[in-house]
């Protein structure tokens, strides 16, 4: 008897908590998420256009590969090959300019490395090699992974080669992977916003940052809804047009942490 | 015997026993046993430990079931139906988890007496009614066994059977037994006890069955077993003698 | 460490306050881990029930079965509800991915064999004591079954708070069938992890206490019942 009531009234709950008509699932990034970016827009996405935001955040290759499952109905990741590649391959009919911004790489107040204040990233990841300074990588296959693998080939260092030694693959999200930096004591690349929104630094700085090669854009795009018939392919369309919007994009430019701005618009 | 209570038994008289024989870990339990036991009276099954009186019973119940053989009720093979027309009383009674009215109801409710009331007047019968409420595992030994003859006699079988169902009791508890006993005997019910106790033997026995080593060495009326044993084993055993 | 003092006042801080955020999020809680304790014990106990009290040849193949499946690790089991519940998979067309729906089946599954094993294992205990009563009475199978869980029912207390222990303490199944969303699939423990990745040590620990609280609280209210039930011997 007592079970029963306990079942309705947890049914009860659960109905209750059941989704609201005007609502879409959007695949993105841990940076963007933890930097608290969604938290800030999405309220106003909500009083403009009545479409309840959902945020499934993991790294952006799972977030492509779930949109290719038809798991969702927009993508807003930042990898540009491989964005574009979803576009080739159908599963959006075109990519939109959103925002950027750009990475840095952070390490301990001690700098073992010496790389502190460098404006060209490749020098300093060619010092790190040579110092076997600790190194954590993101390692999850995401849009920061991808950047990171292609500055090391830049620099001409072969850095899988010392996995498991001085570099050290995490297998995480944006703020696991910094968690585990400050707690060893090593080296990371971070998008600028996940770094300042983080809140475990310890005495941790920005080491090098400016070199253009760590421009980091974002590109958005709706589930093409023939390879997905179940995609809320209308509110999608609004969500992506708010984005890029006038309005919109004032939004992201002013979301600032600390004073400072984290996102720069950039649609056309 | 009352017509009535002769009808209770329903057809189920007399128990043919023929050549049952139970073997367990290569030990012979109980060795080419025959006898018949009819409808009148109480009949107690004696014998030394070890000679398989409570295995016999639990074979004339169907808690056990012999390699050779078959046990016959009236004409029929011991079946699920005429199970559920006995009651067996256990040494050590299953107390269920509830109190002593909801142990009554619950076997009172397998076979249909959905009425409170009833159950109320078998506690009263064995003086259990100021303790309905009572946590059922909390009673004496004495309560406990009591309560049990009125699960047992609740559900008014043809045949109950008392496997040294006073045993570990104390004298008045017993008394209280034997008493509500011998009421319901007269009134026609089948009743078959294992018991050691020679004097409840003497007490309640119109016929007696002595078992040892398996086999039946003697089954004779109550009165000639105690004056004057056939076997020697029953002549030892009635002496007070250690029986080999 | 500071952090200590710095979560306990935190923790504090939003309990007194009844922070909405957590208001919502320890509600979610307990909605899922309630919701998949009472499906785990509806199909669990009966089974467990029945294996305890029927011998047959495949009996004790199928306990150890559901001794070992006691140890499943959650995020597997997340990952197998996902390939599932997506859109590309069998169920897709349920639309159940990414609810709390999601995560009660995640959880169900988790805790069943738990259910099952270890009420098996307690019943089998009351079998013991209790099959020579009940076959000489000739009780029908399904009422011996419901009789036991009945009886048992101080002792499958433990059971099921091992279960309910399970499913509120769980990150790995939940955060990948529900997706960890915001006012949406976001519990105590996924919000846990949430804070942590931000950096948010303190806010994360203050989080963590105060489910350590909840279970705490679940399990001395578990206690005082059985020690009640024990001073009238129904345990």
């Amino acid at each position: 008897m007592k079970f029963a009531v306990l079942f309705a009234v947890s049914a009860a709950c659960l109905a209750t908590t059941a989704m609201a008509d005007s609502r879409i699932l959007v695949q993105s990034t841990t940076s963007t998420k933890n930097a608290g970016l969604y938290d800030y827009i999405l309220p106003m996405v909500k009083i403009d256009t009545g479409i309840t935001v959902n945020v499934v955040a993991v790294g952006t290759g799972a977030a492509i590969k779930n949109a290719m499952n038809c798991d969702g109905d927009v993508l807003l990741v930042h990898s540009r090959k491989r964005e574009d590649q979803f576009v080739a391959a159908g599963y959006a009919k075109q990519r939109y300019d959103v925002m950027y911004n750009d990475f840095v790489v952070i390490g301990p107040a001690g700098d073992p490395a010496g790389i502190a204040g460098g404006k060209d990233v490749t020098t300093a990841m060619v010092k790190i090699a040579n110092s076997k300074s600790k190194f954590a990588s993101r390692g999850d296959d995401s849009g920061t992974h991808s950047k990171e693998k292609s500055l090391w080939a830049m620099a001409k260092v072969d850095q899988a080669a010392s996995s498991g030694d001085w570099y050290r693959e995490t297998g995480s999200g944006m703020g696991t992977t910094l968690n585990a930096a400050v707690g060893m004591g090593a080296y990371a690349l971070s998008d600028r916003a996940s770094w300042g929104a983080h809140a475990n630094k310890a005495d941790f700085k920005i080491m090098v940052e400016g070199d253009q090669r760590l421009f980091n854009p974002y590109g958005v795009m709706l589930v093409d809804s023939q390879k997905c018939p179940n995609v809320r392919s209308k509110e999608g369309q609004i969500f992506i047009d708010w984005l890029i919007s006038a309005k919109g994009q004032a939004a992201i430019a002013s979301f600032k942490l600390d004073g400072k701005q984290l996102f720069f618009p950039n649609a056309e | 015997m009352s017509n009535q209570t002769a009808m209770a038994q329903r057809g189920l008289m007399p128990i043919t026993i023929q050549n049952i024989t139970l073997t367990l870990n290569e030990r012979m339990l109980i060795d080419d046993l025959s006898c018949i036991i009819k409808s009148d009276g109480i009949s107690v099954i004696m014998g030394p430990n070890g000679a398989g009186k409570s295995l016999f019973m639990r074979c004339l119940h169907g808690l056990a079931k012999p390699d050779m053989g078959q046990i016959l009720y009236a004409d029929t093979p011991l079946d699920s139906l005429i199970r559920q027309q006995q009651s067996l009383v256990f040494q050590t009674p299953t107390i269920l988890r509830r109190t002593v009215l909801a142990n009554l109801l619950f076997v009172a409710r397998q076979r249909g007496i959905d009425d409170p009331k009833i159950s109320m007047d078998y506690l009263a019968q064995l003086q259990l009614d100021h303790l309905a409420q009572h946590p059922a595992r909390l009673l004496s030994g004495g309560e406990k066994q009591r309560l049990a003859l009125a699960r047992a006699l609740i559900i008014n079988p043809a045949i109950l059977f008392l496997d040294e169902a006073t045993s570990n009791l104390d004298p008045a508890s017993i008394e209280t037994i034997e008493t509500n006993l011998q009421s319901v005997s007269k009134q026609g019910m089948k009743l078959i006890l294992v018991t050691h106790d020679v004097g409840q033997a003497k007490r309640l026995a119109d016929d007696v069955l002595f078992l040892h080593h398996g086999k039946l060495a003697e089954h004779s009326p109550a009165k000639s077993f105690f004056q004057k044993p056939k076997s020697a084993a029953a002549r030892a055993y009635l002496a007070g003698k250690l029986v080999l | 460490m500071p952090i200590y003092s710095e979560s306990f006042a935190a923790a504090f801080g939003l309990l007194a306050s009844s922070d909405r955020d957590l208001m919502e999020i320890l509600a979610l809680s307990i909605n899922v881990s309630l919701a998949s304790l009472v499906l785990s014990c509806v199909i669990g106990l009966p089974i467990g029930a029945f294996l305890a009290m029927r011998h047959f040849p495949m009996r004790d193949f199928l306990v150890g079965v559901f001794n070992a499946l006691m140890g499943l690790p959650p995020v597997v089991v997340g990952l197998l509800v996902y390939l599932h519940l997506s859109r590309s998979g069998p169920f897709g067309w349920l639309g159940l991915l990414y609810t709390p729906q999601a995560m009660v089946i995640a959880q169900m599954i988790l805790i069943t064999p738990i259910i099952i094993a270890l009420s098996c294992q307690v019943l089998e205990d009351l079998h013991e004591d209790y099959k020579d009563f009940f076959d000489s009475l000739v009780v029908p199978k399904r009422t011996a079954l419901l009789a036991y869980i009945i009886d048992a029912r101080y002792s499958l207390m433990t059971v099921i708070l091992a279960g309910f222990g399970r499913a509120i303490s769980e990150v790995g199944a939940v955060i990948i069938v529900g997706g960890n969303i915001d006012h949406l699939t976001r519990v105590m423990t996924t919000a846990i992890a949430l804070e942590t990745s931000k950096g948010e040590l303190a806010l994360a620990l203050a989080l963590g206490f105060i489910l350590l609280a909840i279970s705490l609280a679940v399990n001395f209210l578990v206690q005082w019942l059985k020690a009640s039930a024990r001073r009238r011997a129904y345990v």
